[in-house]
């Protein structure tokens, strides 16, 4: 099983399948606890990453996930941009030397915690990729694990992002980041042959 | 070498706004803004922090922003610039008008820094 520009492309519409079709959902969890913006920003992105993807076929795995990084940073417009935008270009620069997902997972979650200085337990995606990327490390990774992770939010206070500004008003909201990411993670596992 | 400053917010209008604030104290003071995303709508564009920071007169940038995203954003574009930049988590409006009066009256990036020290909020 590896990492092929084939079944990464199928990965990543498969995603930007899911979060289309959750795009209001998405903005749902946003509003009680941010802007309401997140499936729209979303939506935005992973149109933006099809269409990158359409236009010009990458040569090869670094060049697929740096296609996929520009085109997230450049169109999602919130803080999750930047966010997913630096994971796909950490793993586009972990794929120079390795193309097992755990490496390219490790390299993603550690550039998220950069980016946004977000730590396990400040509810934002960050709860999801620290403990989904170590599962990956361990080889195996379920649907029951990634719900689980993304549920871990529900409870927390939020320590970064809008929702911060809420304080302990955010506890009892899903974070929508955390949701998001948890189809991405969904769709690497249902996507043959990557795992 | 000389000193500019750079405001990013989420909003267009208040990215445009400020620097009229600005301008009343530092005529002389490099100033450019970015404000809101590509297309217009609240949020923030790290092109247009690019750009903002390419076409600041100074080669060396004091960048103030509003929330979340756009400090990330300040940052994939200061890793991609050319020039210095300074990031400030100070809250947007009072540091801002305390580096732009500073930096009017010639005072050294060291001093001004030391001034903006107590205006962090983030
Ligand atoms: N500092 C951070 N570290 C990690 N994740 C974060 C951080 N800030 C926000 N997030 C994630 O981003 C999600 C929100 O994404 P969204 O696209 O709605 O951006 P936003 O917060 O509206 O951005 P902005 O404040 O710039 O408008 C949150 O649910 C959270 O998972
Ligand atoms: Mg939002």
């Amino acid at each position: 099983m590896a990492l092929t520009v084939d079944n990464l492309t199928e990965w990543i519409n498969a995603f930007a399948q899911k979060v289309t079709d959750k795009k209001d959902y998405l903005s749902e969890l946003d509003t009680p606890i941010g802007d309401g913006d997140h499936g729209n920003n979303m939506a935005r992105g992973v149109k933006a990453v099809q269409e990158s993807l359409d236009a010009k076929a990458p040569a090869d795995l670094t060049a697929a996930f740096k296609q996929i990084a520009m085109a997230l940073i450049s169109k999602v417009g919130g803080a999750s941009g930047p966010l997913y935008g630096t994971a796909f270009l950490e793993m586009a620069k972990k794929s120079k030397d390795s193309t097992e997902i755990a490496d390219l997972f490790a390299a993603a979650d550690a550039g998220i915690k950069k980016r946004g200085g977000a730590q396990a337990g400040d509810k934002t995606m960050v709860d999801v990729w620290e403990p989904l990327a170590a599962k990956l490390a361990s080889g195996s990774l379920t649907q029951a694990e990634i719900d689980e992770a993304v549920n871990s939010t529900e409870e927390m206070i939020a320590k970064k992002g809008r929702a911060s500004y809420l304080g302990e008003r955010s506890s009892g909201h899903l974070d929508p980041g955390a949701m998001s990411s948890g189809y991405l993670f969904t769709a690497l596992i249902e996507t043959e042959g990557i795992l | 070498m000389t000193l500019g400053i750079t405001i990013v917010s989420h909003v267009p209008d208040i990215a445009a706004g400020l620097p009229k604030l600005l301008t009343q104290v530092a005529a002389d003071v490099p100033l450019t803004y970015a404000g809101g995303t590509d297309d217009g709508d609240i949020g923030t564009s790290m092109a247009k922090i690019s750009q903002a920071f390419d076409d600041n007169a100074a080669d060396e940038i004091l960048a103030f922003y509003d929330l979340g995203s756009a400090k990330m954003n300040l940052e994939m574009a200061q890793e991609m610039s050319d020039k210095t930049i300074h990031l400030y988590d100070t809250a947007l409006i009072e540091g801002a008008y305390t580096a732009a009066s500073l930096l009017e009256a010639g005072v050294p990036l060291a001093d001004v820094e030391e001034q903006l020290k107590p205006l962090k909020i983030k």
